[in-house]
């Protein structure tokens, strides 16, 4: 287990460290230089000057990227010279909200879809099974950003019940709760279908086994069967499927925070894109990216203590 | 309608040829077809169908509701919407067709390489994917369109980008499965050159799984396409996309919401139908690939 857990945190680290160098690469392959291309055509040449020494641009390529990656470990992702802030500042006052976001949206997504995954399961090969099963893709299907827009057509403009911009004001839980409604419904149904999807195919493989044999042979309810004894076994798929979901969370999250203009991660960089902030692109590029790995890790390790045979994988 | 269905469905002993199952199966496969075929045949018809110039402006009608001359209104500039849209399925075909088709062969080639190359090469190829499909996807788009600016080239480079590890990943480990069977060692055998054996052998093996995962991908770009186009990243305007359409009902959702519901319904349509297809595809040929979340 401990040599497992080892060569997986390498493994993370190294893909971290490409990832800091890809980044930092695609930033020279670009013709002209990022100074001049965050001025804009029209900058006098003692302002650019000012700008590329103040943002290390003078030094000699090897030079500023161990600046780069010395700082980035010291925890300082850079300067933006636009808001005359450090970037990991910019960062952690939305992460709160993104990550928010995803939990709740997740959270919703897990038990929703847990629960019609059992439901498929309990009445498979019927009509309702069916039914279940396009509707799930049918989930999987819908773009989450015009769920977002539809949702905010109608509960927010047409029936006023719910707001329509913004995380709800800092401090009152009750507003905070309220703006999250419409957007973690936005981001999280596609999971519900996905995960009941997923659920399903699990239960059903775990069906075959002869505990279930066995409970059946007792006589239990077959609800019972499925709630109890299958569920317990066919979940930990799911636990992997989550945490590479993540990413894809993060994903909707960019276009349903913009949406409805929810501070955010994704709010953060889609306005640092537009004027072309780089300090600000690549810091949350690396940023994200560092906690994606750490979740994705985390989850492996997770199943590898659950699940004997993945470290076997490992071994030898 | 699961994931490995087949598998399964012997497995407890439910005949997987339910009658009813079979009908559903078949009409949700037929569904995506007839969605597909009319985005592509509404793509590819776009000059002649349309019923106005999608650029044309019309200021003294903008925003007007759907009417018998505009069946799904006009737009804040008061271009017609309906030939709009259609002209977006043309942009959202050619950028999904286009990219889609680029990673595909990018990625086959690469695959190949990583799978029947030198172990060095393999390892930094591996290395290269891994570290790619771990960076958040959307996040990566992002800054590739802030180093090389917005617009549809920057839209489908991002795409190749995003999309080549996950294909060469597949041809890689097929051709590794591939590089032992007999068949192969015995074209070495026999003094077959390696690019005889990539292209005559291995190719046709792999291709197959490949052009499945590719049609599943195909409502990914599409929304893709979209979602950025909406944020004003994708395709520029004027040119018609359903994202810079969405974006416009948006900004006026308050004065006319029949834009944004009229830009959504065909995102919808052709995510669906694609979604479907690729689902029936998939049952038919391989059943243990599986649609995922994006």
């Amino acid at each position: 287990m401990l040599n497992y857990a080892i060569k997986r945190v390498a493994l993370a680290v190294v893909i971290l460290i490409t990832v800091m160098l890809a980044m930092y690469g695609m930033v020279f392959l670009v013709p002209g230089d990022p100074a001049s291309l965050a001025l804009g055509p029209r900058a006098t040449p003692a302002l650019k000057a000012e700008l590329i020494a103040r943002m290390g641009l003078d030094q000699p390529i090897h030079k500023q990227v161990w600046h780069f990656f010395a700082n980035a470990l010291k925890g300082d992702l850079g300067f933006d010279v636009w808001s005359k802030r450090p970037v990991l500042d910019q960062i952690l006052e939305v992460f709160p909200n993104t990550l928010m976001l995803g939990v709740v949206a997740l959270g919703w997504a897990i038990v929703l879809g847990v629960a019609l995954g059992c439901l498929a399961t309990v009445w498979r090969g019927t009509l309702i099974d069916t039914l279940l099963g396009i509707l799930s893709v049918s989930m999987i299907a819908v773009p989450s950003f015009v769920i977002a827009l539809y949702s905010l057509l109608i509960f927010s403009v047409w029936l006023g019940w719910l707001p329509a911009i913004g995380a709800g004001t800092p401090g009152d839980w009750g507003s905070q709760a309220r703006a999250l409604i419409l957007p973690s419904f936005a981001i999280g149904i596609s999971w519900v279908g996905y995960l009941a999807r997923l659920v399903r195919a699990s239960m059903l493989e775990v069906m075959g086994a002869n505990h279930i044999r066995t409970a059946r042979a007792f006589g239990l309810p077959e609800t019972r069967i499925v709630t109890r004894y299958a569920l317990r076994v066919a979940i930990i798929p799911t636990i992997a499927i989550l945490a590479v979901g993540f990413g894809s969370i993060l994903s909707s999250a960019v276009f349903v925070e913009t949406v409805f203009s929810r501070p955010g991660i994704g709010t953060l960089v889609t306005s640092a894109v537009a004027k072309r902030n780089y300090p600000v692109v690549m810091g949350t590029v690396l940023f994200m990216t560092a906690f994606y790995l750490a979740v994705v890790t985390a989850a492996d390790l997770l199943i590898a203590r659950l699940d004997p045979r993945v470290r076997d994988v490992y071994r030898g | 309608m699961s994931i490995g269905a087949s598998a399964i469905w012997g497995r407890v002993a439910i005949p997987r040829s339910h009658p009813l199952r079979r009908l559903m199966r078949e009409r949700m496969g037929a569904l995506g077809l007839v969605l597909v075929v009319g985005f592509v045949l509404a793509a590819l018809l776009a000059p002649w169908i349309a019923p106005y110039d999608p650029l044309k402006l019309d200021v003294l009608h903008k925003l007007a509701p759907p009417s018998l001359a505009h069946p799904a209104g006009t737009d804040q500039l008061g271009r017609d919407t309906l030939s709009r849209l259609i002209w977006g399925a043309r942009t959202a075909l050619a950028i999904s067709l286009g990219a889609t088709g680029l990673a595909g062969l990018l990625g086959l080639a690469l695959g190949l390489v990583a799978g029947y190359g030198p172990r060095w090469l393999d390892g930094l190829l591996v290395l290269v994917f891994d570290s790619f499909s771990s960076l958040p996807m959307i996040l990566f788009a992002l800054a590739v369109i802030t180093v090389a600016g917005p617009g549809a080239a920057t839209l489908v480079m991002v795409i190749v980008l995003v999309s080549i590890p996950g294909y060469g990943r597949l041809i890689r480990a097929q051709t590794l499965t591939l590089k032992t069977a007999e068949f192969i060692q015995a074209e070495r055998t026999m003094g077959a050159s390696t690019l005889r054996i990539l292209v005559h052998h291995l190719l046709p093996n792999v291709v197959g799984p490949l052009v499945i995962v590719l049609s599943m991908d195909i409502p990914v770009v599409i929304m893709l396409e979209a979602g950025l186009s909406y944020l004003n990243l994708g395709v520029r305007p004027p040119t018609p996309s359903w994202g810079n359409i969405l974006y416009d009902g948006y900004t006026s959702l308050r004065q006319q919401p029949a834009l944004v519901i009229a830009a959504g319904i065909p995102l919808v349509l052709a995510t669906i139908g694609f979604t479907f297809l690729g689902e029936g595809l998939r049952d038919a040929l391989d059943p243990k690939l599986q649609v995922r979340p994006r």
